[in-house]
């Protein structure tokens, strides 16, 4: 019944490690052909590929492990999922219904360790309600703010049969308000119509709204000529060679992006929420601006930051009435205002803050990027990446032109995401190329994934900036803790060449600036997973920076004094 | 900013000039919050309160709805008024949940608590305890040759005042069930 359900729902591809409670299942998916099963190599990574897979296409992920510690180990993908809204649907096995709470072999109270990182979770314990749950199950994750649901089925349950609900006949009150208030939308336009310096501000809720979001905005963007800055998670919304476009926000984000958001008069915020890494210091942020809020999340707003103009709704629904009404009342811009504003922007973006020192020695982590994005422009491309430095530098360098090309893990920081998630994209789609950005010590935590790229003939690229460091951690170690360098280095690490050749795939190792260009070029004319072990400048910092509990406008740039820059109140902040 | 030589303050609309003068006030609201009757729902939003840091002062719930697999759970809870609506919106948010009422802000309403004391004592103790009861309308429900057990329904204030009473008397044990409450009107 499971696998009907999900047949049902249109899934295709399901991630997942089989155990002795959802044998039933497998035995179902071994027995039909219309769902592909991706066999992962460790839990934590079928959450990823999951994630991959839903953030490349827009659609639900689904992941199917077992009872005990295949539930435990899937929760770090699924708590990732949960932060950066991914639909995802993690079914689980549980020791079947006698034995709950006997502490029987492999049993874990999966719905309660779930609980606070999923949207909603269900322990199926009547094979009449499976249907129904599965349904309603998909119906939550995709429904509002999207994010991961759990269902924990008893192995007694697979295997007894009972009655299937069709989709159509699932039940569910969960409807969230996707429109939204139309007064609140008309006085944003009239806001709009009277800012002197506006600044679009754009999220992750954009790419999640669909692609006909991107679209609306990028109309209204071009249409009114605002500037525009998007977080991490909304890069691709608007294309980074748009004309109005200044790069990412937040701890380190662009200058002039960080500028443009402290000295606006009007905040449009779609579809962000205010995340400590974008506001900095919370009581100096956007200090002369009236903010308006678009979320579809009501919890979201007046959260972090007081808004003005707060308009709960689908970014999509809002956006597109937003452009009617502003359209209807004469497509009014405060022409000289914004003029005077773009010359300010223009003086920022004079700073060059993404310069760094070149060097004929050392491949500079940043050239390595450069070359990267050169050598892949115009391709059919997905990016994933790890987290830390190379993440950062990664949405600095690279530029996105269409959303649901670039999957990382924002707001959980998950070390590990990247290459599980890079495998889900290329299952997605196998024709494309997919990169993963990533850093040594990042890659290594699920590193256990390159048997299933080599299993399914993955030509994943592991682009591994590796710097033989935690480069953030010691970032922050040489910022804030006087240079002591406790236990960020990366010790005993393997030879990534053979290791690739370990597993069947084709490894890369380059050191020499001079040799880099040819080698990305072969790596991406193989037809199989690689991995590029990239010898990068050991010491390197990301630059520019807010030191944790300064505000925008106390941005550190490279080669800036960093001594003393983050205070004592900052300190304790992560 | 010295870039744009702006001053503090200068737009009329700062989004700062909104805040509630009293915003670091705190203030204590009683929620009543309907939910889905299923298993888990309570962890759910007890889990919600512990895992965000909000406070509970009081909680109570019971099904009310046998057809309609309604609960209510009514939630007395301290915060700042910034606090209090993030808690609003964040049980609203919840699955399960169909409705979220904040009765301190949503006009009058009605507020009963439930409570037992047990009272030990003899003599003229135990005989001011008697009609002590009898002046805040508290019933005996249990009695021995030494004690009184006393059941006493009211807003919580009129319980403590009851309970203050009571303890030189000989209280023992208390029991109480935390409030239940109404919107006051014809309106459900």
């Amino acid at each position: 019944m499971v696998v009907q359900a999900l047949k049902d729902q249109g899934v295709e591809v399901v991630f997942g490690y089989p155990g002795g409670a959802v044998l039933p299942i497998y035995d179902e998916i071994f027995q039909q052909n219309d769902i592909r099963h991706i066999l992962v190599r460790h839990e934590q990574g079928a959450a990823h590929a999951a994630e991959g897979y839903a953030r490349s296409t827009g659609k639900p992920g689904v992941v199917l492990v077992t009872s005990g510690p295949g539930a435990t180990n899937a929760v770090t993908g699924i708590t990732d999922a949960l932060m950066d809204s991914i639909p995802m649907i993690v079914l689980t096995g549980q020791v079947p219904t006698f034995a709950i709470g006997s502490d029987a072999f492999q049993e874990a109270d999966t719905v309660g360790i779930t609980r606070p990182c999923t949207k909603m979770n269900w322990l199926v314990k009547d094979t009449d309600n499976l249907g129904q749950t599965i349904h309603e199950a998909f119906h939550v994750a995709t429904s509002g703010r999207p994010g991961p649901v759990l269902i924990d089925i008893p192995k007694d349950v697979q295997f007894a049969s009972g009655t299937y609900t069709a989709p159509k006949q699932m039940q569910s009150h969960y409807a969230p308000k996707v429109k939204g208030d139309a007064e609140m939308i008309t006085a944003l336009v009239e806001a709009m119509e009277e800012a002197e310096r506006p600044i679009f501000y754009t999220g992750g809720g954009v790419i999640n709204s669909g692609t006909a979001a991107s679209q609306l905005l990028r109309e209204f963007v071009d249409e009114t000529g605002f500037p525009i800055t998007s977080t991490l998670m909304g890069l691709g919304a608007y294309p980074a060679s748009g004309k109005s476009w200044l790069g990412m926000l937040g701890m380190h984000g662009l200058y002039e992006a960080n500028l443009a958001m402290h000295g606006c008069d009007l905040m449009i915020n779609v579809g962000a929420r205010f995340d400590d890494r974008i506001t900095g210091r919370v009581s100096d942020f956007s200090p002369h601006s009236q903010k308006a809020h678009i979320d579809i999340d009501p919890s979201s707003i007046n959260k972090v930051i007081h808004v003005d103009m707060p308009i709960v709704g689908d970014v999509a629904h809002v956006l597109e009435d937003a452009l009617r009404i502003w359209k209807s009342r004469g497509r009014k811009t405060n022409k000289a205002g914004l003029e005077k504003w773009w010359k300010q922007i223009a003086d920022w973006k004079a700073v060059r803050c993404l310069s760094y020192e070149p060097s004929k020695k050392t491949i500079k982590p940043q050239y390595a990027l450069e070359r990267l994005e050169a050598l892949t422009k115009g391709r059919d491309r997905y990016v994933t990446t790890e987290v830390g430095q190379h993440q950062m530098w990664a949405a600095q360098f690279l530029g996105f032109e269409d959303p649901n090309r670039w999957m990382t893990s924002g707001g959980l920081g998950t070390m590990g995401y990247g290459f599980p998630a890079s495998i889900g994209v290329q299952i997605a789609h196998p024709d494309a190329l997919v990169i993963n950005v990533a850093g040594e010590a990042s890659w290594l935590m699920n590193m256990q994934e390159m048997g299933t790229a080599a299993q399914y003939r993955l030509p994943v690229k592991q682009f591994i900036l590796n710097n033989e460091r935690l480069g953030m951690v010691r970032q922050w170690q040489e910022l804030l803790h006087g240079e002591r360098y406790s236990h960020s280095w990366s010790e005993s690490l393997p030879d990534f060449v053979k290791l690739a050749e370990a597993f069947g795939a084709k490894g890369f190792c380059v050191s020499d600036p001079a040799d880099l260009d040819e080698a990305i070029m072969e790596m991406l004319a193989y037809d199989g997973p690689v991995l590029f072990d990239c010898l990068v400048e050991k010491h390197e910092n990301c630059f520019p920076m807010i030191p944790s509990g300064e505000p925008h406008n106390k941005m550190l740039l490279s080669g800036a004094s960093t001594s003393d820059a983050i205070k004592e109140g900052g300190a304790v902040l992560v | 900013m010295a870039a744009l030589k702006l001053k503090k303050g200068l737009s009329k609309h700062s989004a700062y000039d909104l805040k509630d003068p009293n915003a670091e006030v705190i203030e204590t609201h009683t929620l009543a919050v309907l939910v889905e009757n299923e298993a888990g729902v309570l962890a759910r939003v007890i889990g919600l309160f512990s895992g965000r840091g909000y406070n509970i002062e009081s909680l109570t719930v019971a099904e009310v709805d046998h057809e309609g697999h309604r609960s209510r759970i009514t939630i007395v809870t301290t915060g700042t008024p910034s606090i209090i609506e993030q808690i609003k919106a964040q049980l609203g948010r919840l699955v399960p949940v169909h409705d979220v009422h904040d009765l301190t802000v949503e006009g009058p309403s009605v507020e009963r608590e439930l409570a037992l004391f047990k009272v030990e004592g003899t003599g003229d103790e135990r005989v001011e305890a008697l009609r002590l009861a009898d002046v805040f309308r508290a019933n005996v429900v249990d009695s021995t040759l030494n004690s009184f057990t006393f059941e006493i329904t009211g807003p919580s204030d009129k319980i403590d005042a009851f309970a203050d009473l009571m303890r030189p008397l000989g209280l023992k044990e208390t029991a109480r069930t935390g409030i239940v409450a109404l919107a006051r009107g014809e309106k459900g």
